[in-house]
């Protein structure tokens, strides 16, 4: 596959907010003392008045950027998943959720790939939490192509958005000239007949490599790209269980409420298919090295494949 | 069942030159009393509600909405407004009868509280209600978003001042510590906080639950410009605001003296009153008393 770009979604999400801040001079951004690690610096360095450093304090913060819409500002609110969504929820239900406020939450180190921190940081909850919110967008991107394209459609689009990164570099897979990010509009990145893996964030690259895998087996697996949960695509999904008759979901995410109940969602109303949801099975997450953690939790992509081939 | 309130607000806010007031001490107590009348015709038509935080607070809301706060009833999205932000969101009864004794809807509509289909939903919602600039509730956030607001102002360089109304038992809760020593850290004076001390919350006497005393030296301590106030004197809630302003560097907290459910007799100093409505009996006693306190101001001016 010769050398192969990898970039961790949070320096995607960094990059953008600093091009972001030239273009448009009401984005404004919050950070809760962890401006180096969610790599919103960049955009401190350029924007020191823009940039709001609210200290330890991610309910406040996330007060602070409803008030500051209300305004007029369009603030991202930035933080590890774990505070962003989870200590945060019910801030977010209620001062921005509720009255649908065109805040940006952009949650960094999301699930287990945060690593070495352990279980406490690794946010396995946040896709379920943010989907039950009425109103509010949610985004996974699988690369920095993705990641950056999200932060430009976010700030473009009036409504409170989640956008979850991750804190590993993951390979650059959407460089290419016919991508193209459509809030609400799943990227079929793969044909195949067999089955369709739907897939997002770091996994989908997982999943890429897992179809091949199975294309070595004689299997011809379809991977689709679900960036975005909430709004979820119905039509490609819909079109691809039609086609293939078996679904598999792959996410770094809890299997309760994430992506795959989101599509799960949408296939036992409208297309009842076998589903099988792979992701992390009702537990908390651990330390170690991140792609030894891929490893562990079976969402590399060998992993992947072995819990696929387990369940044909 | 209840008397219809008079639909049009009959106030008359003299229009006289900047920065004198707009409205006397015995204008303000007479508006004070109607914004109570109506804050138990809501309740009372509601069937719940919260009265007792919202009786507490009626003379700042009056104070806030006649005297103190640039907004126009006419225009109130005007991005140049004076916000305010009711933190303890359950007293939207007492917001609700000022924003519409003030003019920004029926006072008719007050009857309409907490009903299906209504605009004036339990706690304060900004999508539905005219005049209410952050919906509240879930008590401890409010201060965040006016700290939001607030700083907004700065870093568009406007002049809007923003103001904040929470419970003293509200302040057990942790975020507002949060936005308070945000506020106080980084000396935003376009900021004053209300917080109506008046020593009850639900499940008793605030001391005896968790006590957050010392307000005020806990505030201090936090960078605030601090004022210690009775919330039903006009004179010292002039003279708060009047400080407030000339303070630079630092927000202002006003800790005002209330007394829960002041108005209506036998809601007084009750904790019980706190989120209960009146029966039919005792809504007609309260419109009684607040009726002769209405007829002796009248007299009086």
């Amino acid at each position: 596959m010769g050398d192969i770009v990898k970039i961790a979604t949070r320096e995607s999400y960094g990059n953008a907010l600093a091009e972001l801040g030239q273009k448009n001079p009401n984005v404004v951004v919050l950070d809760a003392d962890l401006a180096g690690a969610t790599k919103t610096s960049t955009f401190k360095k350029a924007f020191p008045d823009r940039h709001i450093d609210c200290g330890i304090a991610e309910a406040n913060m996330t007060g602070i950027a409803a008030g500051l819409s209300t305004c007029g500002k369009i603030p991202f609110v930035s933080s590890f998943a774990m505070f962003a969504a989870g200590r945060n929820f019910e801030q977010v239900r209620n001062s921005i959720g509720y009255p649908h406020l065109n805040v940006k939450i952009g949650a960094t180190h999301a699930g287990i790939t945060v690593g070495e921190d352990g279980a406490s940081h690794q946010c396995l909850e946040d896709i379920a939490l943010m989907r039950t919110i009425p109103g509010m967008t949610v985004i996974v991107p699988s690369d920095d192509v993705e990641a950056k394209a999200a932060v430009f459609a976010a700030a473009e689009t009036e409504g409170p958005f989640y956008m979850r990164f991750g804190r590993a570099a993951v390979p650059v897979i959407n460089d290419n000239p016919d991508y193209k990010f459509e809030v609400g509009k799943a990227v079929v990145l793969k044909d195949g007949t067999d089955m369709v893996i739907f897939a997002c964030g770091v996994c989908v690259a997982e999943a890429l490599g897992a179809a091949e895998k199975l294309a070595a087996d004689g299997i011809s697996a379809a991977v689709v790209n679900i960036h975005t949960i909430k709004p979820i695509d119905k039509d490609t999904i819909l079109e691809f269980a039609k086609k293939t008759n078996r679904v598999f979901t792959v996410e770094e995410h809890s299997v309760i409420g994430g992506m795959g109940s989101a599509v799960c969602d949408v296939l036992a109303e409208e297309y009842p298919v076998k589903v099988t949801k792979i992701g992390v099975y009702d537990r908390f997450g651990k330390s170690g090295p991140a792609g030894a953690l891929m490893k562990e939790f079976q969402l590399d992509a060998e992993g992947i494949y072995n819990q696929i081939k387990a369940k044909i | 069942m209840g008397q219809a309130l008079p639909y049009v607000n009959n106030l008359q806010i003299k229009s006289i030159e900047k920065g004198k007031p707009k409205m006397n001490n015995k204008e303000l107590q007479i508006t004070a009393t109607k914004v109570r009348k109506g804050i138990v015709e809501a309740v009372h038509s509601a069937k719940s509600g919260h009265p007792g935080g919202s009786l507490s607070a009626a003379d700042m809301f009056t104070y806030l909405y006649f005297e103190e706060m640039n907004i126009d009833p006419k225009n109130p999205k005007d991005p140049n407004r004076d916000r305010f932000v009711l933190s303890k969101g359950h007293t939207a009864p007492g917001l609700y009868s000022t924003l519409a004794n003030r003019g920004f809807f029926p006072v008719e509509d007050l009857k309409t509280l907490r009903k299906l289909g209504s605009y004036l939903q339990g706690h304060p919602c900004m999508t539905e209600t005219p005049g209410v600039d952050m919906s509240t509730g879930s008590l401890g956030q409010g201060v965040s978003a006016a700290v939001g607001m607030a700083l907004a102002a700065k870093l568009n360089g406007d002049s809007y001042r923003v103001y904040a109304l929470t419970g003293d038992g509200e302040i057990q809760e942790g975020q507002i510590w949060e936005a308070f020593m945000f506020a106080g850290a980084k000396g935003i004076d376009n900021l004053t906080v209300v917080i109506d001390n008046n020593g009850l919350q639900i499940d008793g006497k605030i001391d005896d639950v968790c006590s957050p005393y010392p307000i005020d030296k806990k505030l201090e301590a936090f960078n605030f410009n601090t004022i210690c106030i009775d919330g039903h004197d006009f004179d010292q809630i002039r003279d708060a605001f009047a400080k407030a302003k000339e303070c630079k560097g630092k927000p202002t907290a006003i800790i005002m003296k209330t007394t829960k459910g002041k108005g209506v007799s036998y809601m007084e100093n009750q904790a019980g009153w706190h989120g209960k409505a009146p029966s039919d009996e005792e809504y007609e006693q309260a419109m009684k008393e607040l009726d002769e306190q209405l007829a002796k101001y009248e007299a009086e001016v």
